[in-house]
């Protein structure tokens, strides 16, 4: 459905180096920042999981999803449900469920959104997703509108050994720290393998892989289970830092948003998801906390100026921060693998 | 081999109304080149797209080897052993030279769908891909965004890709489209060299290249086959020539 | 059910189908024709709620109101095109998702800077308050008759402009080949912002003839774009004829769903959905 575009797959040294020192800052950052904001970095954190998943559905494979937050939400209500009401769950296993539960109904639902192409796929996957979000808003027994409560983080515990307390803000921010490196380096991994390039060759010329032999809705569908699974990761870790799921995580608001990570940092290469969600949050972050100016309260119509943003982001920077960079990396070199 | 690689049987594609291709029957052989003439419009590309797949055909049969592949996807009946090409160059421009042939061969891998491991650690898809660039004289553009190479080696990749997938059967759609006298000098040597253990069926408005290349001659007007035979047979019969190669011999 | 209460619920079905089709007529034109996807679409049927409320409020009635409401919507489509959508004819899918999406944020604090964040009611006209008794106690209101027959005109209009005018023939040769449409002399360029402006102004007249029954409330439009989406997809997308059976079916099946089985009321229509694209991946009447 898309161009024949090709993505900024091998990252310039310049970009990264300055990942590197991004990490390097991120690991630092706790020693100095106050807990209002190490909370806000691990949200950062979590939502750069959540836009990474959705990368190797948009940037990798070319599927334009506007229903990817159902998997996000869907893993926070399996904690929320599996969380007994007087005392912790056990991490070790239910982050695997819940996971697993993402997983499988982005297998479901994929089973049905997978064979249609283009602007199809588009709108029967925000179709979907409303009706997730319908299911849950309209039914108390699965919270309703309130939404669930998770009165307790999942414990760490082992056989009466506790190696770590999520309660702790520190731990938690180390825990999404380590969460988000893992799945950028297998989604890296993923990308290089014998998978991923089929994945890359769907993007750019889906016909001519099923002329060359590749079940590509095959394909396709283990691309949107995988990527479901992950957003279920970043849901699960939403759960466990707010302690609350709401319909609302699950509407296609929260997909397009995720959207908008993975094209202002640039897509297909996963660090320009991190990026994209950094910065999406940060900007969020900013204009919801402006000022009063004289009478109006700018800060109350944020979603004004969110919309601002998004149209302008998009009207002249359509491939995001890394593209840009790669552009000028290219003014001059003619490297044969380092385009956009 | 005394069966036919790919036949066709009355194959006929209808439009509303309109017979594109009607009761057609063709068959390739092995070590042979057969080659598919007629003016435009004569509903040639419509008889690739129903032997390939891409379109479904309203009646007739196909046959690949002892299997019948009528209604077939194009995906599972690549995986039998067909490849094409495509008249309008159908590779990946982003990817280099390289990784559209490897690609191509990796389609053919049983482990294509392991996830972790590098995918250019695989030696058996390398060589098949490798051994593909040699024979259309690819090697040295390995590295070349394939955007960026010229008309008649993106054409000479289409050929490279569509052997890489080790079919039995090859449908090239006018490979020699838009080439230069060079060029296509080139690509029928390439042929010539790929015509042994293959069976190709090869469309070309490039009549010196048709009548250097072809073992037999199929020629289509107006969706029907007017004439098939040996290229002797097909120069001498006054009906073709009347239709169609009185104005094609300058 | 009876014969009456069957009555009623068709008449519900068939009205909320004609308000779905007058969405979903537009969101496939502009599909069709322009290859622009919308999702801004419901802030469309909104603006005309809103303008519905504010207008009549000033004006004291309710038709001059629909009739000033469907002139400056128009109008609004003509800038919004010439301003924003045209750049993006071109553009990838996801670029006008975003782009589309953007604006459903802007439309809705623009609302609310207009118009402020309350629920409001908006009167019946009197004439058209009357109810039709069909039992010893139960009737059916008049309004939603006259919602029906202003969909019904409407959609008969677009169907007259479509088949049988100049207008329509140019809109039909653009949508079919573009170049050669241009190259014959049709203005391409107006082409588009006629059909643009159409399909705003269907949408935001939608928004106007339901006021009175929804009532006018912040993001209302989302509900009905998922539904009118859900037509388009079901109906095929560039197919009018397609999204008026489309949105018969999804009148149906919703209305009567919620009645007889009020546990899956919300999920009917999205199985209804499913069940057609595992039988026709590209909707009932693909183009």
């Amino acid at each position: 459905m898309s161009t024949q575009k090709s993505n900024l797959e091998i990252l310039p040294r310049s970009v990264q180096i300055a990942l590197a020192v991004g990490l390097i800052a991120l690991a630092a950052f706790p020693f100095a920042g106050t807990e209002f904001y190490i909370q806000m970095v691990t949200r950062m954190m979590i939502m750069a999981i959540f836009a990474m998943s959705l990368d190797l559905l948009q940037g990798v494979t070319g599927l334009v999803s506007l229903g990817h937050a159902v998997y996000f939400g869907l893993a926070g209500y399996a904690l929320a449900f599996l969380t007994p009401q007087g005392e912790a769950l056990s991490l070790w296993w239910s982050l695997p469920v819940a996971v697993l539960a993402s997983g499988l109904a982005a297998l479901v639902i994929g089973f049905f959104v997978v064979r249609t192409q283009g602007i199809y796929f588009i709108m029967v996957t925000m179709a979907f997703a409303q009706m997730v979000f319908y299911l849950f808003f309209d039914n108390k027994v699965l919270g309703g509108s309130d939404g669930l409560y998770i009165n307790f983080k999942p414990s760490a515990e082992v056989a009466g050994w506790v190696p770590f307390d999520l309660d702790n803000k520190l731990t938690l921010y180390y825990f999404t720290l380590g969460a988000m490196l893992l799945v950028y380096a297998f989604l890296r991994r993923l990308l290089w393998s014998p998978f991923g390039r089929a994945l890359a060759g769907i993007r750019v010329n889906e016909h001519r892989m099923r002329a060359m032999g590749f079940g590509t809705i095959g394909y396709k569908l283990a691309a949107f289970a995988l990527a479901g699974a992950l957003a279920g990761l970043a849901g699960y870790l939403w759960g466990t830092q707010t302690g609350y799921i709401n319909p609302e995580l699950m509407g296609f608001h929260m997909s397009a948003h995720a959207l908008m990570m993975v094209i202002l940092g640039g897509m297909g290469n996963f660090a320009g998801a991190i990026v994209g969600a950094f910065a999406f949050e940060y900007v969020l972050h900013v204009f919801k906390d402006l000022p009063q100016l004289g009478s109006v309260n700018l800060g109350k119509h944020w979603q004004l100026w969110m919309g601002l943003f998004i149209v302008l982001v998009v009207t002249f920077a359509p491939r995001g921060l890394l593209g840009l960079l790669g552009r000028v990396k290219r003014l001059g070199k003619n490297k044969a693998v380092s385009h956009e | 081999m005394s069966e036919a690689l790919l036949s066709a049987k009355n194959l006929t594609k209808r439009f509303g109304g309109l017979a594109a291709v009607n009761e057609v029957s063709v068959a390739i052989w092995r070590n042979q080149i057969h080659a598919v003439i007629g003016p435009n419009g004569a509903g040639k590309s419509t008889l690739t797209h129903l032997l390939s797949g891409d379109l479904p055909a309203t009646s007739g049969t196909v046959t690949l080897g002892r299997r019948d592949v009528t209604g077939w996807s194009p995906e599972k009946i690549s995986r039998q052993g067909l490849g094409r090409s495509y008249q309008k160059t159908n590779i990946f421009l982003p990817f280099s030279v390289w990784e559209n042939v490897r690609l191509a061969s990796q389609s053919r891998a049983p482990h294509a769908s392991r996830w972790l491991s590098r995918a250019i650690t695989f030696e058996a898809i390398n060589a098949r891909a490798e051994r593909a660039l040699e024979l259309c004289g690819l090697q040295d553009r390995k590295n070349s965004i394939a955007g960026t190479i010229s008309h008649g080696e993106q054409r000479q990749l289409e050929i490279a890709m569509t052997l890489a997938t080790g079919p039995k059967v090859l449908l090239l759609d006018e490979p020699l489209a838009g080439m230069g006298a060079l060029e296509a000098e080139r690509m029928v040597a390439l042929l010539q060299s790929i015509k042994k253990d293959h069976g190709i069926l090869l469309i070309e408005h490039d009549m010196d290249a048709v009548f250097a290349l072809a073992d037999q001659l199929t020629v289509m007007v107006n969706g029907q086959v007017i004439a098939s035979g040996t290229p002797a047979e097909i120069r001498a019969d006054a009906g073709v020539q009347a239709a169609y190669l009185g104005e094609e011999q300058t | 059910m009876d014969l009456a209460n069957f009555l009623i619920q068709l008449l519900n079905s068939v009205q909320y189908g004609l308000l779905l089709f007058m969405l979903a007529a537009g969101l496939t034109l502009i599909f069709g024709i322009m290859g622009v996807v919308n999702l801004a679409h419901g802030s469309f049927y909104m603006l005309g709620a809103y303008l519905a409320w504010s207008l009549s409020a000033q004006w004291g009635s309710l038709s001059l109101a629909i009739i000033g409401g469907a002139a400056l919507s128009v109008l609004f489509g003509v800038v919004l095109e010439w301003l924003l959508f045209r750049h993006f004819y071109k553009r990838d899918h996801l670029d006008q998702v975003l782009l589309t999406f953007g604006l459903i944020y802007v439309f809705e604090e623009l609302r609310s800077i207009l118009w402020g964040d309350d629920v409001h009611g908006v009167a019946i006209p009197d004439l058209l308050s009357a109810s039709i008794p069909l039992t010893d106690n139960l009737s059916y209101p008049v309004y939603r008759l006259f919602i029906s027959g202003v969909c019904i005109a409407l959609a008969l209009g677009l169907y007259l402009l479509i088949s049988k005018t100049r207008l329509g023939m140019k809109i039909r040769a653009g949508a079919f080949n573009r170049d050669m449409a241009e190259s014959l002399g049709v203005n391409i360029k107006r082409i588009h912002a006629v059909v643009f402006a159409m399909g705003v102004a269907l949408a935001a007249v939608a928004g106007m003839i339901a006021a009175p029954i929804s009532s006018v409330y912040p993001n209302m439009g989302s509900q009905v774009l998922i539904m009118s989406f859900v037509v388009v997809v079901i109906g095929g997308i560039g197919s009018v004829r397609g999204a008026l059976i489309s949105a018969m079916l999804v009148g149906l099946v919703d209305t009567f769903g919620k009645v007889l089985l009020p546990q899956m009321a919300g999920m009917l229509v999205y199985m209804l959905m499913a069940a057609v694209l595992l039988w026709k991946p590209e909707g009932l009447f693909k183009q």
